[in-house]
């Protein structure tokens, strides 16, 4: 191994980008060309315009929403110490663990006419109370910002923990105030993060069908649903997809923009840091008061809700706690996760990895390829996987394989999987790269000029220095993991059932006090790696000598 | 550092060795496969048919189009029997898919009405739902709802901020509407969707809101499934809500089934049929009692709670309209702008 330190890249490294970025485009490539080579002339959806303003409108909504609730509360929780605030600090991820199809209904359930806030509201005020129209854009834009801050939070509060040292302390001993050395410092450093994080929110945003049908806001994503269940029409269904793709490509060219030329690296991982100041008289309660109204709002008010119907079902019929497929259920869903975050994660370190060790502007496409698949509606996505692997079974029977694949798509799980990391490989890579950005490169090209081999700088300098985001990919994915239904329900194998389509099953049938358990479980299934992930965080944050 | 790699290897190895069960390998299927879009006590249904018939049954329970998009990219290797949907719109669309293969049973001719089955016998419905009007007896006088013209009649300017309906991207909502083309012609149903969002109908994404918000004062009159409405009387008999069979002076009152056919490429077709032949029959009350839906065999009784509220004339079900003017209700909605 020469030890001259190469600019150009590793061939074998670039190649395993390419290799992955084939492999992880395939299916949103399969949508794509589905949609543009339909041979009938497609009929694109009546007031197309009013739903790209819409999307438009929604997604600016939501991105001021979850910059403002995310990056507030990871500045307020790390910068400062008051009450409650080292639970705090992980409980506030939880509001990612609630699928939208319930969380939805929970919502329009408690807030809407009908429901105990604004029936109390009447019998207190009188009939005729003015009360805010819940089902309405604005609506849709607070429910979802109280609920995908977290992404911007977590990727947010990384950024500060693992970059304030010295170029923070350099301010303030330069003689900045804290909040000029957060505006002119932390702010400009945390801005990858906060852009990766914004990312995602966005291509959620984009995708999501449950929360805006039950909102009444009409977005492409509703149009692709309608025209593709409203007129049995898959093909100008994958048409508007692209259009969906197309978003998503503005997206990712925004995040770029916005983390700009410059690039900020950390020098040396040790340093005093942000040293937490300690919030004194109303001030830190009304800290423990903003971290707790956010996390009421999305998290503890459907909980509860969840609750009261869990245990309305349990006294009125007892036996149906004891589901024995419950288990199966959870185990197919935790292992599915599992193995999947561990996938997605490795996957984003060799493609950091080798980004980082050189590589051109053709391999670093090619990764940035690689995070579409979030930008697809999971059906779509879903759809994308059975169209290919279709053409890779008529491919194989044409060159004399009898049978083809056989099933593998959905005759098996890993037609599961393999969609899994196509669509989950975004937030792990967001998570990943965001890390690697503040890696130094003269850090990587000592290790290379000193004679370590790519293997060995993998190991020995890049994965510690990347973990951070590596505990916050493994959590998002296995967050998103678990809820995940459309991609589930159109691939998985007979007898194959997670906990997210046991909670749809009997939410879509409306048996709400029923599917209140099972939703919880899922919940409580996200509590699990958000607790290590903190756990983790504290202790770095021990070893650093920070509270 | 080389350790989590071991670790993570061996784990991920050992799943795979104890996974097979999660693989799905080894596992004997059933006799019968069924790819099904309905839900509703399908387990308990299909355990008293394998009771009866010794044949055993599984399902995958997904939706209606996306489990038909699986179906024609798993071709001839297929796992599946029988497909079952809950719309006849998508019935009649995978029969043009050629999805079904052709049934031949004087049992299930006899059992299910000729509007409710394929004329060529390729799927039958098994399951009968309506879509009528509710009201809050508080705030409407029965008399005040057009006989002749129900659902047309909610667009009279007295309705102005009392109407609460579906979204336009439920399917219940897409039949409806097409039904009312396919009665009235375009130009008719698009004034009555106009005449609807004129009075300002409250649209929600979900049926138990709707009657929420009707038991609440929050809208008088909603169109919903009947079911939904048997199943929260059920649980509380007090709600504020009544039942209004629409149009029984005219058309009659909209419906649509659940049905099924059997999947072209079955290997088990003979088996498949017995199961079918069951459910439009003996195990009629099984399928569709728990959910309080009317049988479509005329010789079955309804369960007690939804035959109280009395027998109604029904718009004969046209599947064809539903599944080829389904493209054309979602435009006609989206013309009136309806949402």
């Amino acid at each position: 191994m020469s030890p001259s330190a190469r600019t150009t890249g590793r061939p074998a490294w670039s190649f395993l980008i390419l290799l992955i970025a084939v492999l992880v485009a395939a299916p949103v490539f399969a949508v794509v060309v589905d949609g543009l080579i339909s041979s009938e002339s497609t009929s694109l959806p009546r007031g197309l315009d009013s739903m790209v303003l819409t999307t438009l409108a929604l997604m600016v909504g939501v991105g001021i929403g979850t910059t403002l609730i995310g990056g507030g509360l990871a500045w307020l929780v790390t910068a400062h110490q008051f009450p409650l605030r080292n639970i705090l600090v992980w409980l506030l991820v939880l509001p990612l663990a609630m699928p939208a199809y319930i969380l939805s209904f929970v919502f329009l359930s408690t807030f809407d006419y009908a429901g105990p806030v604004q029936t109390g509201l009447r019998a207190v005020l009188g009939p005729g109370v003015w009360t805010p129209e819940v089902r309405s854009l604005p609506g849709a834009i607070v429910v979802m910002s109280l609920t995908l801050y977290p992404y911007v939070y977590l990727l947010a509060r990384n950024a500060l923990v693992e970059q304030a040292p010295r170029t923070y302390d350099a301010a303030r001993t330069l003689g900045a105030t804290r909040s000029r050395a957060f505006w002119r410092v932390l702010l400009p450093l945390a801005r990858p993060s906060l852009a990766a994080g914004l990312a995602l929110v966005m291509m959620e945003t984009l995708t999501d069908f449950a929360t805006v049908q039950y909102f009444n806001v009409k977005t492409v994503s509703v149009g692709v649903y309608l025209v593709w269940k409203g007129t049995f029409d898959r093909q100008s269904a994958t048409q508007l997809s692209v259009l969906v793709l197309l978003f998503a490509v503005a997206v990712l060219a925004g995040e770029r923009l916005m983390r700009g030329r410059a690039r900020y690296h950390q020098h040396s991982g040790r340093g005093q840091g942000l040293q937490p100041s300690r919030l004194t008289g109303w001030r830190s309660w009304a800290a423990t008061g903003l971290c707790v109204a956010a996390l009421g709002a999305g998290f503890a008010i459907p909980v509860l809700r969840l609750l009261v119907w869990a245990v309305a079902d349990a006294l009125a019929d007892p036996g149906s706690l004891l589901d024995p497929r419950f288990v199966d259920y959870l185990v197919n869903s935790l292992l599915v996760a599992l193995i999947v975050a561990a996938a997605c994660v490795l996957l984003s370190l060799v493609m950091g990895h080798g980004l980082r060790l050189g590589s051109g502007r053709f391999t670093r496409s090619a990764a940035q390829l690689t995070t579409f698949g979030y930008a697809v509606p999971g059906a779509v996505l879903g759809i994308g996987v059975l169209i290919g692997f279709a053409a890779l079974d008529t491919s194989l029977k044409a060159v004399g394989v009898p049978g083809g694949t056989g099933l593998l798509a959905t005759g098996s799980v890993l037609g599961i999987l393999y969609a899994y990391v196509v669509r989950f490989l975004a937030p792990a890579y967001q998570a990943v790269d965001a890390s690697f950005m503040k890696v130094s490169p003269t850090m990587t090209l000592s290790a290379m000029s000193l004679g370590a081999s790519p293997r060995r700088i993998l190991t020995r300098v890049h994965l510690p220095l990347v973990r951070p985001g590596v505990a916050v990919a493994l959590v998002l994915v296995m967050i998103d993991a678990v809820k995940e239904l459309p991609i589930v329900l159109l691939l998985r194998p007979f007898g194959f059932t997670t906990v997210s389509v046991w909670v749809f099953e009997l939410a879509s049938e409306n048996f709400w006090e029923r599917a209140a358990l099972p939703a919880l479980v899922i919940v409580a299934v996200a509590v699990v790696p958000v607790f290590f992930l903190f756990r983790q965080v504290r202790l770095v944050d021990a070893r650093r000598g920070v509270g | 550092m080389r350790r989590p790699f071991l670790v993570a290897a061996s784990l991920a190895l050992s799943l795979t060795a104890s996974g097979c069960g999660f693989l799905g390998i080894g596992e004997e299927p059933a006799d019968l496969q069924v790819y099904s879009a309905r839900h509703y006590d399908l387990e308990e249904a299909f355990a008293d048919f394998t009771d009866e018939a010794g044949i055993s049954v599984e399902f995958l329970y997904g939706e209606d189009a996306e489990l038909l998009e699986r179906l024609k990219s798993e071709g001839a290797d297929t796992p599946a029997d029988i497909f079952m949907t809950v719309d006849a719109g998508s019935l009649w669309n995978a029969a043009r898919e050629d999805e079904f293969a052709n049934i031949d049973s004087p049992v299930l001719d006899d059992a299910v009405p000729v509007d409710l089955r394929d004329p060529e016998g390729r799927w039958y419905g098994l399951a009968l739902r309506a879509r009528t009007v509710v009201y809050n007896p508080d705030n409407v006088d029965p008399a005040e709802l057009d006989t002749e013209e129900t659902y047309a009649g909610l667009t009279d300017p007295k309705w102005q901020g009392r109407l609460c309906m579906r979204d336009e991207t439920a399917s219940y909502t897409q039949s409806l509407v097409a039904s009312l083309i396919d009665l009235h012609g375009r130009e008719r149903a698009l004034e009555i969707v106009r005449g609807w969002v004129e009075n300002d109908v409250e649209v929600m994404s979900n049926d138990i809101l709707l009657l929420e918000a009707v038991d609440a004062g929050g809208c008088d009159v909603a169109i919903t499934n009947h079911y939904y409405l048997a199943r929260e009387l059920e649980e509380n008999p007090d709600l504020r809500i009544e039942p209004f069979w629409a149009s029984q002076d005219g058309a009659g009152t909209h419906v649509n089934i659940s049905g099924a056919g059997i999947v072209a490429s079955s290997d088990n077709p003979k088996q498949a049929q017995e199961l079918i032949e069951w459910l439009a029959a003996d195990g009629q009350n099984d399928f569709v009692d728990a959910n309080h839906e009317y049988p479509v065999n005329p010789d079955v009784e309804p369960e007690p709670m939804i035959a109280e509220w009395g027998s109604f004339e029904r718009m004969p079900v046209n599947a064809e309209a539903y599944g080829d003017l389904n493209a054309e209700a979602v435009d006609v909605m989206a013309e009136a702008g309806y949402r």
